[in-house]
């Protein structure tokens, strides 16, 4: 994957596929430690330890297309060749946690890219699922909670248009806010 | 949510769907992008953004999804479209830059891109 974020739509797709009514994705990216740290816990149907702790090999999936799952190996390695780590924590009928940590000046860490988008898909998902999506940027934070906008929405459904382009204003403006020095104008910072 | 200043702009937004949801029984079409981890590598994000990109730039009311692999990952990105009351078509391999087509064309006038689909069903409706 080009983009750490098309890991998190992934694990978030993972989540909706087990049948997850809520989401919570959670980035922290930690300057002064050097971390990045991605976070995706859902409240879908989990599952045993030992399918846990073999759901990063490619051979062991729950899938009905064929035999190999790929999106879970994948983010494991991304983080594995940033000295970093990815762990699944999950009990059935509870959900399923994954955290994934990166050392964020690795060369070999790609960048975070579009996370307003992904956050779109997840909640354009076509089984409904509320998505708590947190982002902090060293001191700076930027939330977005898909519940407390459905709770100010009433009868209206998050999927109407109208909605959807606010939605996307809210989340692009919100990660705009965390980066102000390339807001600004100043040249963009290549990871 | 205190980091959204806009939550006043969310209730102008919500009488605004409100009234459009009174005047229209229902939307024009429903578009289905699909997003498993074949999809993704393929660049499905990317073609929904050109979809969502192409959508407020009209007027069409169009309701977009995203869902799962579908079994053909070979030819993702793949993209449905299914008009109210009309057969739904499936294009395979989609970039960005055919939304704007299929969008025109298909949604906007009722005539799919075949094109670009994979397969044409022998009774389209």
């Amino acid at each position: 994957m080009l983009e750490l974020s098309l890991h998190i739509l992934d694990a978030v797709r993972n989540a909706v596929d087990a049948g997850a009514t809520a989401v919570d994705v959670q980035i922290d990216e930690d300057p002064s430690a050097d971390t990045l740290t991605i976070r995706v816990a859902d409240n879908g149907r989990g599952m045993s330890q030992e399918m846990a702790a073999n759901v990063t090999n490619p051979f062991v999936t729950t899938r009905k297309t064929r035999h190999v799952g790929l999106g879970l190996p994948l983010f494991a390695e991304a983080a594995r060749r940033c000295d970093g780590d990815l762990k699944v924590d999950s009990r059935p009928g509870q959900g399923t946690c994954i955290t994934a940590t990166f050392r964020q000046s690795h060369i070999d860490r790609a960048p975070l890219g579009d996370m307003p988008a992904v956050i779109m898909a997840a909640l354009l998902s076509d089984r409904p699922i509320d998505v708590r999506y947190r982002h902090k940027v060293g001191s700076r934070e930027f939330e977005f909670d898909s519940a407390e906008v459905r709770r100010e929405l009433g009868d209206v459904p998050l999927s109407h248009p109208l909605v959807r382009e606010w939605m996307r204003k809210a989340l692009e403006e919100g990660e705009r806010g965390l980066r102000p020095e390339e807001a600004s104008g100043a040249r963009p910072k290549q990871h | 949510m205190p980091k959204l200043k806009s939550l006043e702009d969310l209730q102008r937004v919500r009488e605004a769907a409100k009234q459009e949801m009174a005047a229209r029984s229902q939307a024009d079409a429903r578009i289905i992008v699909a997003m498993g981890t074949c999809g993704i590598a393929a660049g499905a994000r990317e073609v929904m953004r050109a979809i969502l990109d192409e959508l407020a730039a009209s007027n069409i009311r169009a309701t977009v999804e995203t869902t799962g692999c579908v079994g053909m990952c070979a030819k993702e990105p793949l993209v449905d479209v299914e008009l109210t009351g009309k057969s739904r078509v499936t294009y395979a391999n989609v970039k960005p830059d055919m939304v704007p087509r299929i969008i025109d064309q298909h949604v906007r006038r009722g005539e799919p891109v075949w094109e670009w689909a994979t397969g044409r069903p022998a009774a389209f409706q």
